[in-house]
């Protein structure tokens, strides 16, 4: 039906044949198909981000009984692309009493570990593209550089409010890590690799679903990712009230829009791995499978929206204390009983 | 599978090439002059008297020590349990001795007070 992965196939034998053909060695093919990758997902990222900036704003009007943009194109679908060209058009400055080198690399460090993480997630049947034999692993290995990110931001902004906030975001990141990791380390022992499509294969039926032989696992998994990405219950980092907004209180303009634009990469991507390993990737009746991997996503996405207007934000103790007293003892206790049982 | 963490690192240059690339071009576009009030930090008004950076609470740092605890448990937990199966009833005990260890360790932290947070 609308499978993509033969397409991909295709295209790539496609390349090859044309390079041995005129005799050019088939580094270059590879060279050449990570330039298209990167591009590839690389507007992937952009057009979800754009979307799910919108989609945050329409969810949060609509919850508060308002309608969230309206004015620019059918209810204010242009907004977040008019919001990107402003962001770019925008003034960059740099605080002169910062770290000028530390100031620049932060929102690139933490831009390429949103986007690295974006390799190893299957979107479909054979749409990955790389399927590493350590795929969740080298995941969660990737997406703790962003912790490096924000630190370096907050230090180098030579701001209290930024040096404050990257302390918290560090703290808080690194917390919520080890439950995340645990309740990670159930859905291992049950499928017996770390492979992510070898994962998704290992739930072809709707019973099968981890979720269902890992219910606490996956309640465990959503909230340290929540935390992990720090979204509002868990959204100490950036309380406007306190700290203004946190490690990038001295960002502006195309840097600032770099931070903004991993956070919302991040919040899909947490979804994406949670659909993943949870739900049964993109197995599914009758759809093909990439669109039953946006459904299930984007429905994810929508729950951790619909958090946000739910519930409000801990104190720092309640945080740090959640993920130390709660979270760890009951992600060890879910690992012995899956160990008992699998 | 070499080549396949080659091209990883390939993709993590040309990504990081993107992502100067970016702010270079933002950099022409969105030139303007600077100013000295403009380049100061953010503080709600008041002219910062001190560098940022001084001392900061230790409790960041013990939260720090406790992770790297954890991690590298976690990181030999990782081998474990993707041959779990394999290993059966031995795997089982033997990890079970290992997260006891560490679960005293959890207790004596919790006891001395370093999971609190004031």
């Amino acid at each position: 039906m609308l499978e993509l992965d033969q397409l991909f196939k295709n295209i790539y034998l496609w390349g090859e044949n044309l390079f041995t053909q005129w005799g050019i060695p088939l580094f270059w093919l590879e060279l050449l198909g990570m330039l298209i990758v990167a591009v590839i997902i690389l507007a992937f990222m952009s057009l979800s981000v754009l979307f799910l900036v919108w989609w945050e704003r329409k969810v949060s009007g609509h919850m508060q009984s308002r309608f969230g943009p309206m004015r620019t194109g059918w209810h204010g679908w242009l907004q977040t692309i008019i919001d990107a060209i402003k962001l770019i058009l925008k003034e960059d400055t740099t605080p002169g009493t910062a770290d000028k080198i530390g100031f620049l690399i932060a929102p690139i460090i933490v831009f390429v570990s949103a986007f690295m993480a974006y390799i190893c997630i299957p979107f479909g049947k054979g749409l990955i593209v790389k399927d590493l034999n350590i795929g969740i692993l080298y995941i969660l290995a990737i997406t703790t550089f962003t912790v490096i990110g924000l630190l370096t931001a907050g230090w180098c902004s030579n701001n209290k409010f930024s040096v404050l906030g990257g302390f918290r975001s560090a703290a808080q990141i690194i917390s919520y890590e080890v439950p995340l990791t645990l309740s990670i380390l159930g859905v291992v022992i049950l499928s017996q690799t770390l492979s992510m499509q070898s994962i998704v294969n290992s739930q072809k039926h709707i019973w099968e679903w981890y979720i269902f032989r890992q219910p606490i696992g996956f309640l465990i998994y959503l909230v340290a990712a929540i935390a992990e990405i720090n979204r509002v219950p868990f959204d100490i980092p950036e309380a406007e009230q306190e700290l203004v907004a946190g490690f990038n209180v001295e960002y502006s303009g195309i840097k600032f829009a770099m931070f903004f634009f991993a956070e919302f990469a991040n919040l899909f991507l947490v979804s994406a791995i949670a659909t993943t390993l949870f739900l049964g990737g993109w197995n599914g009746p009758l759809l093909p499978s990439w669109i039953w991997f946006f459904i299930k996503s984007f429905f994810l996405v929508f729950v951790i929206m619909w958090f946000k207007w739910t519930f409000p934000r801990l104190r720092v103790d309640q945080l740090m204390g959640f993920a130390w007293k709660f979270l760890l003892p009951l992600a060890f206790i879910n690992l012995i009983l899956t160990g008992l049982f699998a | 599978m070499f080549e396949s963490y080659l091209a990883l690192a390939l993709l993590i240059i040309i990504v990081t090439g993107f992502g100067a690339g970016i702010i270079l071009v933002s950099k022409f576009i969105g030139r303007r002059p600077p100013l000295r009030e403009k380049l100061l930090p953010y503080e709600c008004g008041n002219i910062p008297e001190e560098d940022a950076r001084g001392r900061f609470p230790i409790k960041f740092y013990l939260v720090g020590i406790l992770f790297i605890i954890f991690d590298i448990e976690i990181a030999f937990l990782f081998p474990w349990a993707v041959i779990y199966k394999e290993l059966g009833i031995f795997g089982l005990i033997e990890m079970g001795i290992f997260l006891a260890i560490l679960l005293i360790g959890y207790l004596y932290i919790l006891k001395k007070g370093g999971l609190k947070w004031e």
